[in-house]
Formats: C-alpha cells, structure tokens, sequence
C-alpha cells in the first residue's frame, strides 16, 4: 500500500548530478526508456535515476510494513472465522510485499539491512496515512477498502516504469491488492448496509480517514518539483493530482452507492473540466506527518524498533551460519 | 459411539487450533525477519481453518455454529492446553512451543486418519498434509538455531526447559479416554506421547540442544478440564471485542 510521500521528489540541487555522467551512455539510457525498454540491475544507468528509485522502492517498501500494523491490530479482534482469516491473509500479504520491494530495492545496491535501519532512524519515509490511528474495526475495513484502492491506481501507474525488478515487483502485488480491493468493500458494504451500529461505526471511520486519504497521493502538483526528468525516465509515471482524480472518478460514486456520506462539502465534479474539485488538503499537516509528527508515528516506529531489537539474536545466529556461504545478488 | 466422548475430543483438537492459530498471528509485524512474520502468519490461518473444519464437525454433532462456539464461550468452557494460551514471549519461545505443539499434532491427525469416525478421519487426512508442513519449518529453524551460536542455542535450550511442562499437558487425559480408544476413534494420548517423544527425539539429536529427562519434568494439567492461565479469557475478550458489540449483526 503505497501512495506518494515525498513533499519534492528531487532536492533542487540533483539535476547537476548528471553532470558526471557520460553523455553518451546516458543519451542511450533515456533512448532505451524512450523505446519502452527495461533497464535491469546490471544495465548503466545514472547515479541520480538510481538513488531516486532506491528512495521510491524503500519508502514502497516501508509503507507495505508500516502499513501492516495499523490492520494487523486488528486480526486478533476481527468478528468471526471469515474476517479473522481473510484480515490475517490480507496483512499477511502486505508483508509479502515488502519482502518483494526490498528484494528489488536491494537490486540497486542498498542492503535490507540499511533500509530498516533508514526507517527506524527516521532517515527514510514510508505512506503518511500510517501515522494515523484505527480506532475501530471500521477504520480497518476503510484502509481495507479505499487506502488499497489508491495504491492500485498509484501502483497500476508505476508498474509501467523503467526498472525491471520494480516492475516486476510492482505486478505481482497489484494482482493481490485487487483481492485486497475486493475483500475491503466486502466488509465496508457489510458495515454500510447493517444494523445501526455497523452503519454508524463506519460513516464515522470514513469521516476521520478522508483527509488522510486526500493526501495519499501526495502533495499538489503546483507544489511538487523537478518531476519533469523522473517523468521522461518513467521513474514518476502520474503526477499526484492525476492519480488523485483519477481515484475519485473511481471510488466517489461507490461510496456514495452504499449510503455513506464524504466529509467534504465542497467535493463535486466540475462537469466542464472533467475535474473533482474539493477543499484543499492540509499540506502543512501532511509535511509535519511525514516528518515525524502524526499522531501514531512514535508507536509505529517503536514497534518496528523493539521488533528489530527483540529479533537480533535471531539474525545474528543466520548470519553466522551463513558466514561461510557466498553472498548472492538478488536479482528480483 | 460414544457421543459426548467423541465431542469432549473435537472440542480439545479445535480449541488448541485456534488460540494457537490466535497466538501465531500475533507475530504480525514482529518477527525477527520478514520471513517470519510471513510463515507465522500462513500457519495461523492453517490453525485457524483446522479449527473450523473441527467446530463444523462438532456443529454437524449439534452443536453451536462455529463462530458462536469460537467467539462466545469464557475461558472456563475452553478445552485447550494451556500451552497454547501462553503469550507469544520471545521468539524463542514461540518457535519451541510451535516445534513441540506441531509435532504432537502432525502425530495426532495421522493417527486420526483412520479414525472409526469417518468426518474426523476425512477432515484428519486434509489437515496432517498441511501439519506437516508446520513441522517441516519447525525443524528447520530449531536446527539452523540450535547448531549456531551460544546465545542462540542457549535462548532456544531455556525456551525448550520452560515449555516442555506445559507441552506433556497436551497428553493430558480426560474422563473420556477409555471410550476413545473402546470406539476406535483415538489410539489415546500414552501411544501419541510415546511417538511424539520419539519424533522430537529425533530432532533435538541433530542439535546442540538437550531434551530434559521427561521423568524429572511435572506436566501442566488443566487446560483439558478448563482450568487455565490467566492469559486465557483476555484473548477470547480480545477475539471477541468486536463481535460481541452487536451480537444481531452480520460483519
């Protein structure tokens, strides 16, 4: 589950990194990407296309784990045998998905390792709407639902990148999130359509996730920079707003189908541009959650943490049995 | 058949499937790997179907619908060992009571293949092919962990202590053994104990660990007769928080 976290996808200062590169290898590189091509591991490709990926592939990745725990709180609660197996199924799989990212980030040269280290030290990001809390079983069932929607649409998009291993990485787990879609507006239509109870939990569950929602996709385009050459080298494949138009032309009328009201007077479609117009998000929020400061943050990390530490001896005991095996490359 | 004998049966092989499946899924997010968080999770929800093949059966005998049975009893109607309702602890922990448990059961349900009970001896034959796959990856880490370095072997050989207690009281017999075994459709807990002791004999000797002479180790009994740890009800409230807030519904 993975939307767009980064405030501005190159620091201002990266395109002159590309004054290092060889020219030539790098007219056939964006030639290569203009034909549709892959670029695989072993493949040239400049410094600044690799870290970019490194970046995007880590924080996926970190969302996929991240994003495990608000759901998983609620496996041991889910009401009866079917919620119970398919909420164990679905987290389960998220944890799948990190396990494949980081194994077609490490593909780039940054070890599992680094990574996990980058997240519990706060160096690297992963998907906002994690820091927020899922009080109820119906806030399980909206991320269930609508957070694996908005990935799909992010996620359908950059599968049809440049890099091979993300790619291929990226269409494995689109196939199980359409499961995930589907097992989400299950137990939503459930809640929506049942007794008073069900119904009020879940109108007030989409009342607290819509604003984290409308910034899944990251911030405004006006506002993202330098997206122009991760466009031209298919690293960025839809700007944010697209993908956020695209998810309300997708899933606005589905949640109004099953009786459910959006917290947002001001979203309507503007029948003469096509367009969704709504009340603009809070960036300023969005920026303090992202770096550090929503409301679940600090327990998500401390528990990524005391997993990491509690689990040492385990990794340290592999790693010395595995001293004398030769290291292979994953290859994703 | 003995009925309420049959039934005091299915309710012990169900109720540890699914606090153990319960148990398992706890490790989500947790694992000391990712890889593990992920087998943790695949054998929880193999837990978690075995039991409700078990609950079927005992619905089809009468009782309850599983997810009343499942969600609606207090710790006192519960027929697991207590074993399985420990808190997940360390990993250590865990990995010893999964390769202790999941041997007594992948034993238990090949014996049960031929159970004069057909539904269970059907049901037995699905569930020791997924079983033995929880075995399979028990022996794997016990081995890797137990042949590598000190800390390890020392952290599994102290799980190992700690929990063989409580993993003698899935043995433990109740009032209706005799009638098991008369109707053919249990051997009884003393002929699984012994394969059981054998099978995890076997194991142990490939490591660097040692299994504690059983005659010195005093069994954990209860858990069949429903007395249990005080960790019990807090995970059936848990299970059952959101189920219970609208018992008309349907989630």
């Amino acid at each position: 589950m993975y939307g767009s976290v980064s405030t501005h996808d190159i620091p201002a200062q990266a395109p002159t990194g590309l004054e290092n590169e060889d020219p030539q290898l790098l007219a056939e590189f964006e030639a290569r990407i203009a034909r549709g091509e892959k670029i695989e591991p072993d493949d040239y490709m400049p410094a600044l296309y690799r870290k970019q990926l490194i970046r995007m592939i880590e924080q996926h990745a970190h969302s996929e784990i991240i994003g495990s725990l608000p759901e998983g709180t609620w496996i041991t609660r889910a009401p009866g045998f079917r919620r119970k197996m398919a909420q164990m199924a679905k987290v389960q799989d998220e944890v799948g998905h990190a396990q494949l990212l980081y194994s077609a980030a490490e593909t780039l040269g940054k070890t599992r390792e680094e990574m996990i280290t980058d997240l519990i030290n706060g160096k690297s990001k992963y998907s906002n709407v994690f820091n927020y809390p899922t009080p109820t079983w119906a806030d399980s069932n909206v991320i269930s639902w609508l957070i694996d929607a908005g990935a799909i649409v992010n996620q359908m998009a950059n599968a049809k990148g440049s890099y091979g291993p993300y790619c291929r990485a990226l269409e494995r787990i689109c196939a199980e999130e359409s499961f995930h879609l589907k097992y989400g507006h299950d137990a939503v239509v459930h809640m929506a359509t049942g007794t008073p109870t069900q119904r009020r939990m879940m109108q007030e569950a989409l009342n607290r996730w819509w604003p984290p929602i409308m910034t899944f996709f990251g911030p405004a385009d006006k506002m993202s920079q330098h997206t122009e050459i991760l466009m031209r080298w298919k690293v960025k494949m839809a700007s944010n707003d697209d993908c956020r138009q695209q998810f309300l032309d997708m899933y606005v009328p589905k949640i109004l189908e099953i009786g459910l009201t959006i917290p947002d007077p001001k979203l309507r479609k503007n029948e003469e541009t096509g367009k969704w117009e709504y009340t603009e998000p809070d960036w300023d929020e969005l920026r303090r959650v992202i770096n550090g400061d929503g409301p679940c943050n600090k327990e998500r990390l401390a528990v990524r943490r005391a997993a990491e530490e509690n689990g040492a001896w385990v990794r340290r005991a592999l790693q010395a049995k595995q001293q004398a095996a030769k290291h292979v490359r994953p290859l994703a | 058949m003995n009925t309420t004998a049959l039934k005091d049966l299915l309710y012990r092989l169900a109720d540890d499937q699914l606090i153990l499946g319960h148990r398992n899924s706890e490790w989500n997010g947790l694992g000391p790997i990712l890889e593990e968080d992920i087998a943790f999770s695949s054998m929880a929800q193999d837990k978690l179907g075995h039991s409700l093949q078990l609950y079927t059966l005992l619905h089809n005998l009468g009782e309850a619908e599983p997810d009343t049975v499942a969600f609606t009893r207090n710790a006192p109607q519960f027929h697991c060992t207590q074993l399985v309702e420990l808190p997940i602890g360390d990993y250590a922990f865990s990995l010893i009571r999964h390769f202790l448990y999941d041997h007594a059961e992948l034993l238990r349900f090949q014996l049960l293949a031929t159970s004069s009970y057909e539904p269970l001896a059907q049901v037995a034959r699905k569930l020791k092919g997924e079983l033995k796959y929880h075995v399979l990856h028990a022996n794997t880490w016990v081995k890797q962990l137990g042949t590598s370095t000190e800390e390890a072997i020392e952290m599994l050989q102290t799980a190992l202590n700690e929990t063989l207690p409580y993993a003698l009281g899935l043995f433990e017999k109740t009032e209706h053994e005799e009638a098991i075994i008369a109707d053919g459709i249990f051997p009884g807990e003393d002929e699984l104990k012994a394969q059981w002791l054998e099978s995890i004999s076997k194991v142990l000797a490939q490591t660097n660990l040692e299994l504690p002479d059983l005659s010195t180790v005093a069994p954990v009994y209860g858990g069949r007769h429903g007395e249990h740890t005080e960790h019990l009800q807090p995970l059936l409230d848990e299970m059952a928080e959101v189920f219970r807030l609208d018992p008309t519904a349907d989630w």
